[in-house]
């Protein structure tokens, strides 16, 4: 581990409002020891990328059980590049069908945890990437 | 058994934290009395039902949440439904609906149709009960912080087919409390947002006889981690509030009390929600008449839906859903519900598929029919187990709304999030004790086969073309109505919400039937209310 205290921004894009596995993250993200913002619910994808950049975060994930995932990523992923911040891992949570996996690898998202991802993979991946 | 040996069985408990006895006997109901604690069916405190023969007389209705893409896609889905024997509708909006946003909306973007219909005008309602008759169906919607809309949607499609105001029959859901709690389709701040729901219930109470102008949700708060009792407590706090602020327009409490309904949540521990049903029917009775002053038995009657919940499926195994949402059916016909509602096998990762649906309905359908659950009213009556918990749920749902009323009240645990974080570090708490194997998840954290989860079943794609044709149709309607007229009682509705206190549904109506749409009505709301700012705080 880095001395320097790893910062996560959680997100929740979009007009769902289910949060019970956002806010279950971060619970378990705060257990390891992690500094979280959570921009709250129903969050533009430039909303969501203006507070990583106010809020200097090493990273930022994403919680999306609508479905609505891969154009929400996309979209998410060229906001980030044309604001310079191509270097900042991306991670999205929630209902991830297996086939979407290497469409959302492939733009350029690094953590992909569907709903049952251990809490200990998402920490590694935090404390991984963060650094 | 000997003393000795009970002591060496490790304790159980219920979620609620009540111990659970071993065996229980007649010392466990030694206090009860009939007519005092369970009363007979039909009768005060309504503890056995609400209806002296209930299902012999009045078998529950099935009424499974529906509608995906257009109103014309979801007239198909309704149209099926009745046909396989389903007599309720339950429709589900999407997103941009549920959150005020035309489907034109740049927020609306890969939304439109998405997990249920689009609606942005009255042509739209129109379309989705095309061919129904509003006389003779039940429709429930599904839908928040822009129910006023609906509601008025709904009664001008009703006004089109001639069904006078006394025939329209329906529920909305219109609990915006606790979607601040669990669901989150909130747009405006809470005050406002409590003025017009108690719109809707004046309205209705005035206008639409038969209608049930909310429902209010224990079902989202238990989904986003509450335990059963504070689920009820929550949820009698909630109707509290509701009815306090219809008191306050003058109406009494015998002519609304009668048309508010509950939806609650069914999962974990079988014989906790039999008892919490009973204790929560008891309890409201004794609310409505002790503390809200209704006089007529009718309106102390814990109305319900008493439905599956998701909280309780895997997506492991789907398949084993099946078998879980037949035992929580199994449990709400036990429990005297009015409607019966199931999640389907493969709601934990998509919107149901057509045969899941009907997996769904066939489960209730056997339920009531083949295996004589229905013949005798509140079977489980005198069980010493069940009746002694029904007595501890009861106590300790009291114990829970006296201490939020302590801590300033439902509306402030609400509107500065106290509610919230309870509930989530629960929900954590839960979540954990899955991941670690203590709480059992058959197929998920024992016995679970090496097999990944497929999740490659029947998934909806996103329909751009869904997207496109209701915002083809959407801007073809606004170039067809009178844009005067319309752009007129859309400043009538801005005027009489931001300068008076009038009830709105009258002015929500007129905009109805100039086909304003459900984004300009509720940008009125956005404008003059503001917007719900959520409490960020673990």
């Amino acid at each position: 581990m880095g001395d320097k205290k790893i910062r996560v921004l959680m997100a929740k894009p979009g007009l769902d409002g289910h949060d019970r596995g956002v806010k279950t993250v971060i619970h378990a993200l705060h257990d390891a020891g992690i500094d979280v913002t959570y921009t709250g619910l129903h969050k533009t994808p430039e909303e969501i990328v203006k507070a990583a950049a106010d809020d200097n975060v090493s990273l930022v994930g994403l919680s999306i059980l609508s479905g609505a995932h891969i154009p929400i990523c996309a979209q998410i992923v060229k906001l980030m590049k044309e604001a310079g911040m191509s270097d900042k891992p991306l991670m999205v949570g929630g209902v991830i069908p297996e086939r979407d996996i290497p469409a959302l690898r492939e733009m350029g998202v690094e953590g992909i945890f569907p709903v049952d991802t251990p809490f200990e993979d998402i920490v590694r991946f935090v404390e991984e990437k963060g650094r | 058994m000997t003393e000795k040996k009970k002591l060496q069985i490790p304790p159980r408990k219920l979620e609620s934290g009540i111990d659970i006895k071993v065996c229980y006997g007649p010392e466990d109901v030694a206090d009860l009395d009939y007519e005092r604690d369970l009363g007979d069916p039909g009768s005060y405190p309504f503890t056995r039902g609400i209806h002296s023969t209930m299902y012999r007389s009045r078998p529950f209705t099935m009424r499974q949440y529906a509608g995906f893409g257009s109103p014309a896609e979801t007239n198909q889905r309704f149209k099926y439904l009745i046909e396989h024997g389903q007599n309720a509708l339950n429709v589900a909006f999407d997103l941009p609906t549920q959150n005020g946003l035309d489907s034109d909306d740049p927020r609306a973007k890969g939304e439109v149709g998405r997990v249920g219909m689009a609606i942005d005008t009255l042509a739209d309602m129109e379309a989705a009960f095309d061919g129904l008759d509003l006389s003779k169906i039940s429709v429930s919607l599904t839908i928040n912080p822009v129910a006023s809309i609906m509601i008025a949607m709904y009664k001008v499609v009703a006004e089109k087919q001639e069904v006078p105001n006394d025939k329209i029959m329906g529920t909305a859901q219109n609990d915006i409390l606790k979607e601040y709690v669990g669901r989150g389709t909130w747009i405006y701040d809470v005050e406002p947002s409590l003025r017009l729901i108690t719109d809707t219930v004046e309205y209705c109470t005035r206008e639409l006889p038969r209608y049930f102008p909310l429902s209010v949700c224990g079902y989202h708060i238990r989904e986003s981690g509450a335990d059963p009792v504070q689920e009820m407590a929550y949820a009698f706090l909630i109707a509290k509030e509701y009815a306090r602020r219809a008191m306050e327009r003058g109406l009494k409490p015998d002519e609304f009390l009668g048309r508010f309904s509950f939806n609650l949540d069914i999962h974990g521990n079988f014989f906790e929600q039999i008892a919490k049903f009973r204790a929560g029917r008891r309890l409201w009775a004794k609310i409505c008449k002790e503390d809200l002053g209704a006089t007529n038995p009718k309106s102390m009657m814990l109305r319900g839906i008493f439905g599956g919940g998701g909280g309780g499926l895997a997506i492991r195994e789907p398949e084993n859903n099946i078998v879980r949402m037949a035992y929580y059916s199994l449990a709400s016909a036990l429990s005297g519900t009015q409607t019966m509602a199931l999640c389907c096998y493969d709601e934990a990762y998509t919107i149901p598929s057509e045969k899941a649906a009907l997996v769904a309905l066939r489960t209730m359908q056997i339920l009531q029919e083949e295996v004589s659950v229905c013949d005798t009213v509140d079977p489980l009556a005198g069980s010493y187990y069940v009746e002694s918990i029904t007595n501890e749920m009861e106590n300790r749902i009291v114990a829970e709304m006296k201490r939020i009323d302590e801590l300033g009240g439902i509306v402030k645990c609400i509107a500065d999030g106290y509610i919230q974080k309870t509930i989530s570090r629960q929900a954590y708490e839960e979540e954990k004790s899955i991941r670690s194997g203590e709480k059992v998840k058959v197929g998920v954290n024992k016995y679970a086969t090496e097999e990944k989860a497929s999740l490659e079943m029947e998934l909806h794609d996103f329909d751009f073309k869904v997207q496109d044709a209701q915002i083809a149709s959407f801007g073809k309607v606004k170039a067809q109505r009178d844009a005067a007229a319309a752009s007129g009682v859309l400043d009538k509705l801005r005027d009489k919400a931001a300068n008076t206190d009038e009830n709105l549904m009258p002015h929500i109506l007129d905009c109805v039937r100039a086909y304003c749409s459900v984004g300009e009505m509720s940008g009125v709301f956005r404008d003059v209310f503001g917007e719900f700012k959520e409490p960020i705080d673990f």
